[in-house]
């Protein structure tokens, strides 16, 4: 069974048709990359599947049950869309860590938010609160930023922000975890890191979609690939499909025009 | 010669009458410290309320809240005072009475009133200030709306709008002295009253150009408070 699957996702802004019936599904511990070129629809199918925006219509599936049909969005409470939201993580471009909080704070503020609804709260505040910390510290330490536990954003590099903003998301155990083209706001030379944290998050068989410019690590990294065109994706499979055997004319032309770059 | 002789005879007389000068001052700033006071306590939140009307997606609402945005900072506070004191007893019925209570209450309406719209801009300002980012961050992470405004978002807009704050402020504390134009006794009104006669001093204006003392004392001391406020949010960015 599909631990996520979306039928017929569309969302226009005004008269432009942004995505124009999306569908795809994917199996647990998967990776699915997303590529395509820019105003495809790629971020805007993301931010959707996300509740940052709301669809005009498709439906999202997780693990084979209904999770949320567009048209009903606007009638559910906040309070059950936070607990849709809460089955997914979202990685963002420009990291969106909080400046006024430290690395271990990011990644705490969260869960210790959510702990205040659990039953047992009043009563166990300190045991709930320090099995956060433990598990915070771990992930921190997974993304290799141990040293950095109690500094701040601004004094973080922008391969050092993503991981937090990476470990972030992690702290709260998400079922999919999403990537916003992690690595587009960061110097050349620092992609590498976060593409290597990915790496092991894939390892890990974390369930994740990956929305990316970087075809190289698409192919290595995914089991399969979304490539979307006119808020539609034309052609989906393997990397090896997709990318070394395109059955699509635009998707040639896209993967040609890279490599001339 | 006569130069120095004048001097001397100045710090005299200031000498001399100091010490029935300066409890009469003191008690005029008394009164101007109460009027700013009471101002910051009803016009920080009134100026919040005031900016969340500003912002409101319902148009009427936003519309009534600009427009009274445009009239209190389109107009001077002079004028406002005077209005706000003398209407209504043009209009009906004197409802300040005569004494300097309702003077002082008719005095911090108007203060209040102007300073909560000229904060309601600053706030409005710091709040379309924190990048839409910091609050999908929050909404993605689970958190309620409420969790993103006091938890993520508060503390940011404090950090934007303590700057053109303490500047607003300040001036606040020098505009107080326009209530003296619906005479109310504070310190600008009790410095000039020894030019005609006051406590049996007579045809003095010195205490006038003293009162000075008391704003730059009082500004000065904001300014180190507002500096270190700067100072405890520079931590982050």
């Amino acid at each position: 069974m599909s631990i996520l699957e979306v039928r017929g996702l569309k969302k226009s802004f005004g008269k432009t048709n942004v995505l124009k019936g999306v569908d795809f599904s994917m199996e647990e511990g998967e990776v699915l990359s997303v590529i395509g070129s820019s105003g495809s629809g790629k971020t805007t199918m993301l931010r959707c599947i996300n509740f940052l925006e709301t669809a005009d219509s498709g439906k999202i599936f997780l693990d084979g049950e209904l999770l949320l049909d567009a048209a009903d969005q606007k009638k559910i409470s906040a309070a059950e869309m936070r607990k849709k939201q809460l089955n997914f993580g979202l990685v963002f471009q420009d990291f969106n860590l909080f400046p006024q909080y430290s690395v271990l704070e990011n990644v705490t503020l969260a869960p210790r938010l959510l702990a205040r609804e659990k039953p047992d709260f009043k009563t166990h505040r300190h045991e709930l609160y320090e099995e956060i910390d433990k598990n915070a510290k771990a992930i921190i330490d997974s993304v290799g930023l141990t040293d950095k536990l109690n500094c701040y954003p601004c004094m973080l590099s922008g391969g050092q922000k993503q991981r937090v903003s990476i470990a972030r998301a992690l702290a709260l155990k998400p079922r999919v975890l999403f990537f916003d083209e992690p690595t587009s706001a960061l110097d050349p030379e620092l992609t590498g890191e976060i593409l290597k944290v990915i790496r092991s998050l894939a390892a890990e068989k974390i369930t994740m979609i990956i929305v990316t410019h970087e075809i190289d690590f698409a192919e290595s990294v995914s089991d399969k690939i979304l490539f979307m065109a006119d808020g539609v994706a034309i052609e989906q499979g393997t990397p090896e499909e997709v990318i070394r055997n395109p059955k699509n004319d635009r998707v040639r032309a896209f993967l040609q025009k890279l490599q001339d770059n | 010669m006569q130069f120095i002789e004048s001097i001397r005879h100045l710090v005299g007389t200031i000498i001399e009458q100091f010490p029935i000068v300066f409890p009469a001052l003191n008690e005029g700033f008394l009164q101007t410290l109460k009027l700013f006071v009471i101002t910051l306590v009803g016009a920080l939140p009134l100026g919040l309320i005031i900016s969340f009307g500003s912002m409101a997606k319902f148009k009427p609402i936003s519309l009534i809240t600009r427009v009274l945005v445009w009239i209190v900072r389109g107009s001077p506070l002079m004028l406002q005072l005077m209005i706000i004191y003398y209407l209504p007893g043009l209009v009906g019925r004197n409802i300040w009475g005569g004494g300097e209570q309702g003077r002082f209450i008719a005095a911090c309406i108007a203060f209040i009133l102007n300073y909560a719209c000229y904060f309601s801009e600053i706030y409005r300002g710091g709040i379309q200030g924190v990048p839409v980012g910091q609050q999908e961050a929050g909404q993605v992470l689970g958190m309620t709306k409420k969790q993103v405004f006091f938890k993520v978002t508060l503390l940011q807009m404090v950090k934007r709008i303590v700057p053109p704050m303490s500047n607003e402020i300040i001036t606040l504390v020098k505009d107080t002295s326009l209530a003296r134009i619906i005479a109310l006794q504070e310190v600008i009104w009790a410095g000039s009253a020894f030019m005609k006669s006051s406590h049996g001093i007579q045809g003095q204006i010195w205490p006038l150009f003293f009162t000075g003392v008391y704003y730059l004392a009082f500004c000065g001391i904001l300014t180190l408070l507002f500096g270190y406020i700067e100072r405890k949010l520079s931590y982050f960015e």
